[in-house]
């Protein structure tokens, strides 16, 4: 058992024959995912990597049954591609560009919402069924099968926290990397309900930065809703106070976002807080012994 | 990217936002002229720098005579502004706004920025006005009206009736007016992709009219591509010079007072490497985020960054390669041992992809100050006892 993508999982990629496409494409391929072919518009008919091109998402599943997309194309064209694949009936986009607009990806999501399609990402590593599907950048070796599952807003702290778990002696069911952009997919809150209705998922792992107030939302909903043990670090005690322009942004969620305030609120939430990334590991080692 | 206030006025007026009138200036005689050209009897000397709290900082000025509007402006070019949003340092004023004075019968306050929950923008209004409104929300936030608006269906006429009922404004002609206010800046907010539209305050004068008297406006970096008239506002003097050379290398530098040097790929594993240290009594000199393209030449650039601060007593390269190769940084060490004096111990970690090979390379290069760390935990440590002459 894993959430959201196995084995079984047919993807396509889109920004199929570009460079970070191709190079990507392959190493999830050679991680034993399930890639079933790709779009780039202009290219259809045309093979790569000895997988069928399309011009677009919709031939693309027609041909393929393809249910998820993984997104390559470059900021300027995420919105309308994420939008293409809502439309043509993929039901997750695994979105890795980064530097999208926030107002393209704000109509992308409600678009992929409307269209009752899942969205992970956008400018994040992607998501990992350890030792049966990889769809995104993440170094795939990292991820040994095991029972903790991991939620990561920060790429590079996702393989941290699944290379302690795995020095330990545990494995990752699932890992995925949310993403830290202002408007993001799934979120804390429907991953941790994913985790805890996973029964091969014994602990989870929760991985959040300072600013806006996921964290906050994702500690009360563990409080009332996740029985399973919760280790989070949140990233940023030591950072700077942002010098800013305006105060508006604190004001909507009434809350000023910084780790300690985060911190607490998982604390008091039943979870193990660790103050130090390089703690993560031993935490885990703690609460599943 | 942020704007000054004159910038963001200019956009407002473009968009039929009402403001007063003024010029900016960049010398005392030239805000003489200014003050000249707008007329009348009084002018407001405004410094232009990007943080909020100029007023109570000594930035904002009331002349009544142009020797004066000479005087001030002259007190006020070149002076160190200190606001609550400027940190300790200070920024240094090199424009000048000056603005025809306004009659003033009331300060409300008007801002649009993205509601991230709601993943909408959202409009807040509020009738303390001129007040700092991050007291209002925590004192008395029922003064706060808060507009969520969905762009699929774009600014409606409730949006508007919900904020001038909100505000208590009863005049028919004062509501009309106040609607097309903010349905403008919603508009404007929208078209330029901004990211944060604050007015403190916006006046009602004596007349009936609204103005905003005040300005803020902030920009999504990621979309100035298709805004190349935003993008020609940039002021570089308002961004800190190291961290604009590192940003010109695909470097995010950000200057702190510690002692160690780091050097980090991802900002959540940067962050967390500054905890780290911190947690095991050492104090990080900088944040450095490499980014996922690094090269030989990046590295060796940071390396170059991170040691024009005279406080580095040690450094820190703590690399997880994903998509960055731990080959590429093990060389850029190398690199930057020729390019650059490195004359701290250097603790490295580098984990993930080619990690084996890097290992390789750093340990046939036999480098005198580079100390190789297994993990996290253990380059910390290193780095703190590093820096405390203890290697």
């Amino acid at each position: 058992m894993s959430i959201l993508v196995n084995k079984e999982t047919k993807v396509i990629v889109q920004g199929f024959t570009g460079g970070e496409g191709t190079f990507h494409a392959e190493q999830c391929m050679a991680y034993g995912t399930q890639i079933v072919g790709g779009v780039t518009p202009g290219k259809g008919g045309q093979t790569h990597l000895g997988k069928p091109v399309f011009n677009t998402v919709k031939e693309a599943v027609e041909a393929t049954g393809a249910t998820v997309s993984m997104v390559f194309v470059p900021p300027a064209f995420v919105g309308d591609a994420v939008m293409e694949a809502a439309s043509a009936g993929i039901e997750l986009a695994v979105i890795i560009t980064e530097g999208a607009p926030v107002r393209d990806m704000q109509a992308a999501k409600a678009c992929a919402v409307k269209n009752g399609m899942m969205t992970i990402g956008p400018n994040c590593p992607g998501i990992i069924t350890a030792d049966e599907c990889k769809i995104g950048i993440m170094p795939g070796n990292i991820f040994k099968k095991g029972n903790v599952g991991l939620i990561s807003k920060s790429g590079t702290l996702t393989y941290e926290g699944a290379n302690q778990v795995v020095n330990e002696g545990y494995g990752i069911t699932t890992a995925v990397g949310i993403g830290g952009d202002p408007i993001i997919g799934l979120s804390y809150k429907q991953l941790l309900q994913m985790f805890q209705e996973d029964a091969e998922t014994e602990a989870i792992v929760m991985i959040g930065e300072i600013g806006g107030d996921l964290e906050i939302q994702a500690a009360k909903f563990i409080k009332e809703n996740i029985t399973k043990p919760v280790v989070a670090f949140i990233a940023g005690q030591t950072a700077p106070k942002g010098k800013r322009m305006g105060h508006a942004g604190a004001i909507i969620s009434g809350s000023a976002g910084t780790a300690k305030e985060k911190m607490d609120a998982l604390e008091a939430a039943g979870v193990k807080v660790v103050v130090s990334p390089a703690e993560i590991g031993k935490a885990v080692k703690e609460v599943l012994s | 990217m942020n704007i000054h206030e004159y910038q963001a006025k200019q956009i407002f007026q473009k968009y039929g936002v009402p403001t007063p009138r003024g010029i900016v200036a960049n010398t005392p005689d030239e805000a003489v002229k200014a003050a000249q050209e707008l007329g009348g009897e009084i002018w407001v000397v405004k410094a232009q720098i990007h943080a909020g709290g100029r007023g109570l900082g000594g930035g904002v000025k009331l002349a009544k005579s142009t020797e004066e509007v000479k005087q001030l402006a002259g007190e006020i070019l070149g002076m160190t502004l200190v606001t609550h949003q400027t940190g300790p340092e200070g920024k240094l004023v090199q424009k000048v706004y000056i603005e025809e004075g306004a009659n003033i019968a009331d300060e409300l306050y008007l801002s649009v920025v993205l509601d991230r929950a709601a993943e909408m923008p959202i409009i807040m209004a509020s009738t303390e006005g001129g007040m700092d409104i991050e007291t209002v929300a925590a004192e008395t936030p029922e003064k706060i009206i808060k507009v969520s608006v969905d762009p699929a269906y774009g600014f409606q006429g409730y949006h508007g009736r919900e904020l001038v009922f909100g505000l208590g404004i009863t005049d028919k002609a004062e509501q009309k007016k106040m609607i097309a206010f903010a349905s403008k800046l919603y508009k404007l907010y929208m078209e330029n992709d901004a990211e944060m539209i604050e007015i403190n305050p916006l006046i009602k004068t004596a007349e009936g009219d609204f103005l905003a008297l005040d300005g803020k406006m902030g920009f999504d970096d990621s979309a100035l591509y298709r805004h190349p008239e935003i993008e020609e506002m940039r002021d570089i003097t308002e961004e800190d010079p190291d961290e604009r050379e590192a940003s010109q290398y695909g470097l995010s530098y950000i200057a702190l007072d510690g002692e160690i040097g780091c050097m980090v790929n991802g900002a959540g594993l940067a962050m967390g490497t500054m905890d780290t240290i911190n947690y095991m009594g050492g104090t990080p000199a900088n944040f450095l985020d490499v980014g996922g393209t690094a090269s030989a030449e990046t590295v060796a650039k940071g390396f170059e960054i991170i040691l024009k601060n005279p406080n580095v007593k040690a450094i820190f390269v703590n690399i997880f390669g994903g998509i960055v190769r731990c080959d590429r940084i093990a060389n850029g060490i190398l690199e930057a041992t020729k390019l650059v004096d490195v004359n701290v111990p250097v603790v490295v970690r580098l984990d993930g992809t080619n990690a084996a090979q890097a290992a390789e390379i750093l340990k046939n290069a036999n480098i005198d100050n580079v100390i190789a760390a297994s993990d996290l935990g253990d380059g910390a440590a290193k780095a703190v006892a590093a820096a405390k002459g203890e290697a």
